[in-house]
């Protein structure tokens, strides 16, 4: 009898611009696997399922636990953390690709820089006068806290990017995570000081008003952050904005 | 013409690297940061519980004092008094600092910082936000540089890694050798110092809390440029770890904090459902044998008693190495909200929900106490110079260390909610000296000549390409796994001399194999492989260090448990009796009857034993094996006493 296995195709590609090809993998069952665990038994065997001596997969991770969103990819279609994905819950062959909105670095690994410079764009930080002992933080009521942490779980992840009808590889669209995190920036008492500055980016090209509300974004959040909620409240901010805009002009 | 600014380079963006960034920027110099991924994905993320600060805000006479007095004695004495007392008096302004960049720590009812209690101490003083503090804490900070890199003063150099230093023809580090992960190029920068903020090795182990990141490679490979590595030996296993193929998860200690119970079925192999046993039949064996700290003693203590149930009472949950860590007790809305976020990940790699069925846990590999050995300098009042260009750093001039890469904040076991504080910590307090350090040396960077650069980088260029040429029949992944199974079999919990001479062949062994891997992958683009290897090559000399330290150190201290050489204490004994013992030796010859019988020879035994044990190991490469020493510890601030929680 055949020990149990585990089948994936995996769609690859060397290099940036580089033609992309399919493989299929076989690797030996074991429980409690997920998708990186076959990844890695790829590495320490690495043949396609019909023997053929290949280069290994390679793929990004790194905290294995959902919290650093390194390892996001498309599994069977869907976006979503390599990590979490539980062998034992997703139907086989498995499918793995690299997310399509952003550039392929090599096989499963993708460049998602953009964010990152997006985040920079937007001034999604609180500027404090300085890291010397000025003593206490801003009171703040639990409630805001709890609104501001659920924002802040936000891993950068790019699924609800990838999602987004409205976020292309070569549009500037900034997305949900985005305008997310003005929130969560525009709701601590000191980041509001600093609120319009974060508004007038988002209220530039690639912002807010381009979004379609086709909430794709947030079914996709792995951390369940309300990002409709987040569009919605920009949305409000950034109409006060525009107004205040015209009156005080 | 204007004086350039100083350039320090960071290597590493989890906490100890970004706060070093953070303040290095502050003070006007500028950073160059390099990070083996992208910035937030770094493995702080993974710290869930929380962070301490002696602030006192239940009202339970905590004070900075005894958050130092906790941490020396968690660490057995073995960590270095005078720097432990500076960061404990520093902690509740870096909570504040923090809470004012905006970390959504937990508050209370009027709107200050919530606190709660954590392993190791009787105090509420972890400041917490959610079960995400690490990620939380992690984001602030990388704002904070964010915001730097946006005023032009930090240059991020992410998907790049940090292969050595530059050395110049007088060992002082000039720089560093980079490898772009994705080029696969290798350069150098030149630097006026250089920072390993890269973080700890458990890697070296074939299952633990680690990122996949954590190989210590950067560590060793000072080490193997001649720094020393201190008390490689002291691995801390953590008590709760959800048992899986890639990885043990975490399960925070907070769980515990915040109530949660240890136990399992009287009944050896009780098969029942764990709600369907009665109270009665449960052996909350934590909170029976250590009435007073209960399910929180130090973690060292934790783990030991859970491999006692398991291994030698045989009481596992379903006869497997598992027990119980049961919430089931608290109310779903309070577990949202004080855990959620551990409890998701609980739920999403096991499929049972904590809230509804006790949680299956095992210890597993989680942090080194130990790393490259750090200096400092202290006033002549005993407190920290934070002017010194002697603060965290390494053996070689110019290199500095800081976080878990460090060695001096946890001795010989570290406390829960320490690790965030220490990363930080040393992060923010090393930059002045650095800055120093930079500012007043003699001979400055830009007059090293550039062949310095060209050998670095035609030495590191060769190796590489000799790596990619490697062609044996030894799959480098496979063979980590063989060096992590053995240190995991070998030299955990519970050592003996034996197992550990036989671990130093089996290591050699490993060593042996390692001329005959094969460079598994082709592709001359943002090829993973070589880099692998070379990190294998530093693993397995990290290892040897590791289980040399332990096979030499002939004491049970802390995490390093040798029951050969454990000193038993009575179970009656009171550690004040040993200051008592300490005060009436200066009056002469002690009575053999002025304690309980047992006491006075067990106080003599743990006295002697100090004498020789009380000390740092050094590690220093000799003839391609670690070369080891001793070195006084500082104790100059409480005196070494026995250790009891119950
Ligand atoms: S609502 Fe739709 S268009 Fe807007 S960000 Fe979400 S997915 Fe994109
Ligand atoms: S908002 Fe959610 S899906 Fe989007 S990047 Fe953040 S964590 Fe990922
Ligand atoms: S590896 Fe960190 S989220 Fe999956």
């Amino acid at each position: 009898m055949d020990a149990k296995t585990i089948k994936l195709k995996i769609k690859r590609q060397d290099k940036p611009e580089s033609k992309p090809y399919w493989q299929e993998f076989e690797v030996p069952y074991k429980p409690l696997s997920n998708v990186i665990a076959c990844l890695m038994e790829i590495q320490r065997t690495p043949l396609t399922a019909d023997g053929k001596q290949i280069n290994p997969v390679t793929w990004d991770a790194n905290c294995l636990e959902e919290v650093c969103g390194s390892c996001t990819m498309l599994i069977n279609g869907k976006v979503r953390q390599s990590c979490t994905a539980l062998v034992d819950q997703i139907k086989q062959p498995i499918v793995l690709e690299p997310m399509s909105k952003f550039p392929v670095v090599r096989d499963l690994q993708v460049d998602r820089s953009r964010i990152f410079k997006d985040l920079k764009k937007a001034k999604a930080w609180i500027p404090i006068d300085g890291t010397h002992d000025i003593g206490e933080g801003p009171v703040m009521s639990d409630s805001l806290r709890a609104k501001r942490y659920v924002l802040s779980e936000c891993m950068t992840c790019g699924c609800c990017l990838e999602a987004c009808p409205q976020y292309t590889k070569d549009n500037g669209f900034m997305g949900a995570a985005i305008f997310s995190q003005v929130r969560l920036f525009n709701l601590h008492p000191t980041g509001e000081m600093t609120q319009e500055e974060r508004l007038e980016t988002i209220m530039g090209k690639g912002g807010i008003a381009d979004c379609g509300n086709a909430q794709a974004c947030v079914e996709s959040c792995p951390k369940n952050i309300p990002l409709t909620e987040s569009i919605a409240d920009m949305g409000r901010q950034t109409s006060w904005q525009l107004l205040k805009n015209l009156l005080l002009k | 013409m204007a004086k350039r600014k100083k350039r320090i380079i960071v290597i590493g963006g989890g906490l100890a690297g970004l706060s070093a960034a953070m303040k290095i920027c502050e003070m006007g110099s500028e950073v160059i940061l390099i990070a083996y991924q992208s910035l937030k994905r770094s493995h702080s993320v993974c710290a869930q519980g929380g962070i301490n600060a002696a602030m006192d805000t239940k009202d339970e006479g905590d004070s900075p004092e005894k958050h130092f007095f906790d941490t020396i004695r968690g660490g057995d004495f073995l960590a270095e008094q005078p720097l432990v007392r500076d960061m404990c008096h520093q902690a509740p302004a870096i909570i504040h600092l923090l809470d004012r960049m905006g970390v959504a720590f937990n508050r209370t009812g009027e709107g200050h910082l919530a606190f709660r209690r954590f392993g190791g101490t009787l105090y509420s003083r972890t400041a917490f936000a959610g079960a995400t503090t690490g990620q939380q804490l992690v984001y602030s900070l990388d704002e904070q540089v964010r915001r730097y890199e946006h005023d032009g003063l930090v240059q991020k150099l992410e998907w790049h890694e940090y292969l050595g230093a530059v050395l110049d023809g007088n060992g002082v580090c000039r720089g560093a050798i980079i490898h772009d992960l994705r080029t696969n190029e290798i350069f150098t920068l030149a630097g006026d110092a250089v920072i390993l903020a890269t973080g700890g090795p458990s890697q070296v182990y074939s299952r633990s809390t680690a990122s996949t990141v954590n190989t210590g490679a950067a560590a060793t490979m000072a080490y193997l440029q001649g720094a020393k590595y201190a008390n490689g030996e002291f691995i801390q296993i953590h008590p709760t770890a959800i048992p899986g193929q890639d990885k043990l998860r975490l399960m925070s200690e907070s769980a515990r904090g915040e109530g949660g119970r240890i136990w399992v079925p009287k009944k050896a192999g009780d098969t029942r459902e764990p709600l369907k046993i009665p109270e009665n039949e449960r052996y909350y064996f934590l909170e029976e044998k250590y009435p007073l700290y209960g399910n929180l003693v130090p973690r060292d203590v934790a783990s030991r008693e859970i491999y006692e149930i398991v291994y030698n009472q045989k009481l596992g949950v379903e006869g497997q190495p598992m027990v119980y860590l049961d919430l089931t007790h608290k109310t779903k809305e309070y577990l949202e909200d004080r855990l959620g976020g551990i409890i998701d990940i609980y739920k999403k790699f096991t499929g049972d929900d904590p809230r509804e069925v006790p949680m299956k846990i095992f210890p597993a590999v989680h942090y080194s106490m130990g790393g490259l050995w750090t200096d400092y300098e202290s006033t002549a009042e005993g407190l920290i110079d934070h002017q010194s260009p002697r603060n965290q750093m390494t053996s070689i001039q110019g290199l500095y260390a800081a976080g878990e890469a460090d060695c001096q904040y946890h001795g010989a076991n570290r406390l829960g909610a320490n690790s965030l504080l220490s990363c930080i910590y040393t992060g923010l307090m090393m930059a002045p000296g650095v800055l120093n350090y930079a500012s007043n040396i003699s001979k400055s960077v830009e007059d090293v000549p550039s062949s310095t650069f060209d050998e670095a980088r035609n030495y590191w260029t060769e190796r590489f390409d000799k790596i990619k040429k490697m062609d044996g029949n030894e799959n480098p992944y496979k063979l980590h796994q063989e060096l992590g199974d053995t240190l995991m079999e070998n030299v955990l919990i519970v050592r003996d001399n034996k197992t550990l001479e036989k671990t130093v062949y089996a290591i050699q062994e490993i060593e042996a194999r390692f001329k005959n891997v094969k460079c598994v992958d082709t592709n001359d683009w943002a090829n993973p492989a070589a880099s692998f290897i070379n990190q294998l090559y530093c693993m397995i000399h990290l290892s040897k260090i590791i289980t040399k330290g332990a096979l030499m150190r002939d004491e049970f201290r802390g995490a390093h448990y040798k029951p050969d050489y454990d000193l038993n204490q009575p179970s009656d004994f009171d550690p004040y009796e040993y200051i008592d013992y300490l005060e009436k030796k200066n009056y002469g010859e002690i009575a053999e009857d002025a304690f309980p019988p047992g006491h006075l020879d067990y106080m003599r035994r743990y006295e002697e034993n100090n004498t020789h044990w009380l000390k740092n190991s050094i590690a220093t490469l000799e003839d391609n094996q670690p070369d080891i020493t001793y070195e006084d510890v500082n104790t100059s601030l409480l005196t070494p006493r026995p250790r009891k929680y119950d």
